[in-house]
């Protein structure tokens, strides 16, 4: 029987939303318990969250002034030994889950699985490569412990529907102080979380400045949806790096998704494949976009967004 | 500060249209250009540019693959690294076996900084750079969009889910590049010739008392689900329309 420990992210105050997708991945791989590690230094406000979530069983708060930032060197140690009863350990395929795991899979000596996207067996997984042109199916020996991110695209997130309890627990590790959290810029914004929006609204290159892609952010606040960019909108300057959707940005998997001036490199069309419904505005009618769009829209951005938003209003 | 550790992957070039074997066994590679993993490229050329500031006296750019792989360590002493070596293997070489060959590299070349691409695009694993930091029980800055060498530190800014990042590590140290660290250098034709003078070792896996052996057994390889093409629309109002009957907006 599975006994699973997931690795929560949050920010000392939120459960991250990619917790309670990775809650809904461990159900899948069936069995007995599903527990949530949440590392941090005061984690009150966050314990609950967790707990909260259908289908987790017991919460494990580890307390630590060390936990403060979440540095991969000083938390890998102390979930490698946490993980020690356990037969998987699942962490979110977020830039948070993809720096720890890896660590906390050498620590342990097993292989880890990347990206899972969905269950076939206690443990095999598809998972994807080539920029998800090639899905490959894995099987990680039975005997050993399974370490696995899961792509949170793939995944709906568990509803609040449980009552687990929460547990302090210390753990006894030498922690390293090779490692040291400077600061953070981080974007403030009152807009829905890119990763786990219901609707996003994309801008491209065809933007052409920063200030042109300002009516990306206008429409997206119309329509209560996240924005998000292109690689080449975002190496161009046009938008933050945090909004990039794609193979090496955020894969994500809203009910609507909107590409506006985005020509759809492969790279591109990886991060959006899983949306329920695409629509793409482009002035070039033969733009790869348009190839996996449910609606196209041929013309000039800068004439239909204005209008659009109208239209919306 | 001494030396960089620069490790490079053969893989299927970027611009190719890869394809998955009809028998569900991989994807083609016959016959298809290869080319070292652009985020290894950042990876070297971030070595360059901090080996041109003065702040490291060496680069050394290692590879594990077939022996065809010499070719990406010879285009890699074309962009600069000084010397080359090739880990032979013929198997698959998971991420763990990768940086269990990289760490006896380590142990034997003593860099103060071994840089990596943050996935490679075949397997889009993303693992080895933080793998090999366990190991070598040493810091990791992973997704770097900024590195500074500052004595035995690194400052290194990251790209994360939030936004951007800063961390302090002391050297040694594991990094891995994001694609805004930089832009790599194109190679040119005189350099293709210096490099051919360039030493490249060849060492055998399996010399190094790594195995590579598949602990992830392939099951299959499958082309992704196809999204159905779905209709253009002439108009605003008819875009609008549609969504509206789909309860979208």
């Amino acid at each position: 029987m599975a006994t699973i420990l997931i690795v929560g992210e949050h920010d000392g105050s939120k459960l991250n939303p990619s917790t309670a997708r990775c809650v809904t991945c461990a159900s899948q791989i069936a069995g007995g318990e599903i527990h949530v590690a949440l590392l941090g230094t005061d984690l009150g406000g966050v314990a609950p969250q967790a707990a909260a979530l259908k289908g987790v069983t017991k919460v494990i708060t580890v307390a630590n002034a060390a936990n403060a930032h979440p540095l991969a060197a000083v938390l890998a140690p102390q979930v490698a030994k946490l993980a020690a009863p356990y037969t998987h350990v699942l962490a979110p395929s977020t830039t948070f889950g993809k720096d720890l795991l890896p660590r906390v899979a050498a620590l342990l000596g097993v292989p880890q699985v990347s990206d899972v996207m969905s269950v076939e067996g206690p443990y095999k997984f598809k998972r994807p490569t080539y920029a998800g042109n090639a899905i490959v199916t894995v099987e990680a020996p039975a005997d050993r412990k399974l370490v696995a991110t899961v792509r949170t695209a793939s995944f709906e997130a568990a509803p609040d529907a449980g009552q687990a309890s929460v547990e302090a627990a210390t753990v006894d590790v030498a922690l390293p102080s090779h490692t040291r959290f400077v600061s953070i810029a981080a974007a403030k914004s009152d807009r829905p979380d890119l990763q786990t929006a219901n609707k996003v609204v994309s801008g491209g290159r065809a933007l052409g400045s920063k200030e042109s892609f300002q009516i990306i952010y206008s429409l997206a606040d119309r329509m209560g949806a996240a924005v998000g960019a292109s690689r080449a909108a975002v190496d161009a300057g046009y938008a933050p790096n945090e909004l990039q959707v794609g193979q090496t940005g955020k894969i994500i998997a809203p009910e609507l998704y909107v590409a506006i001036g985005i020509s759809g490199a492969i790279q591109h069309l990886t991060g959006i494949k899983d949306a329920r419904t695409i629509v793409a505005i482009n002035k070039d009618p033969e733009a790869p976009i348009f190839e996996i769009a449910d609606y196209g829209l041929v013309g000039d951005l800068f004439t239909i967004l204005p209008e659009l938003e109208k239209s919306l209003a | 500060m001494r030396k960089i550790m620069v490790c490079v992957k053969r893989v299927v070039d970027y611009n190719v249209r890869v394809r998955v074997k009809p028998d569900g066994s991989g994807v083609v590679t016959d016959g298809v250009k290869m080319s070292i993993n652009p985020f290894d490229e950042i990876a070297l050329e971030e070595a360059l540019r901090i080996k041109e500031r003065g702040e490291a006296a060496e680069i050394v750019a290692v590879s594990i693959g077939p022996d065809d792989a010499q070719q990406q360590l010879r285009t890699a002493l074309a962009m600069g690294a000084d010397r080359a070596i090739l880990v032979k293997t013929a198997e698959v070489v998971e991420p763990l076996a990768a940086a269990q060959a990289f760490l006896a590299l380590v142990q034997k070349e003593n860099p103060a900084l071994v840089i990596l691409g943050k996935q490679a695009i075949d397997d889009d694993a993303a693992q080895t750079g933080q793998m090999l930091a366990a190991l070598w029980d040493r810091p990791q800055a992973t997704f770097a969009s900024k590195v500074e060498i500052k004595g035995g530190t690194a400052v290194v800014t990251r790209e994360i889910d939030a936004g951007l990042e800063t961390i302090e590590v002391d050297l040694p140290a594991v990094l891995t590049t994001d694609l805004r660290l930089n832009e790599p250098r194109y190679v040119k034709l005189p350099d293709i010739m210096k490099a051919k003078k360039k030493p490249l070792d060849v060492t055998d896996l399996g010399a190094l008392g790594v195995s590579a052996g598949e602990m992830l057994k392939v099951v299959l390889v499958e082309p992704p689900k196809a999204r159905s093409k779905g209709v253009m629309v002439k108009d605003v109002a008819e875009l609008v329309d549609a969504l509206k009957k789909k309860g979208l907006v």
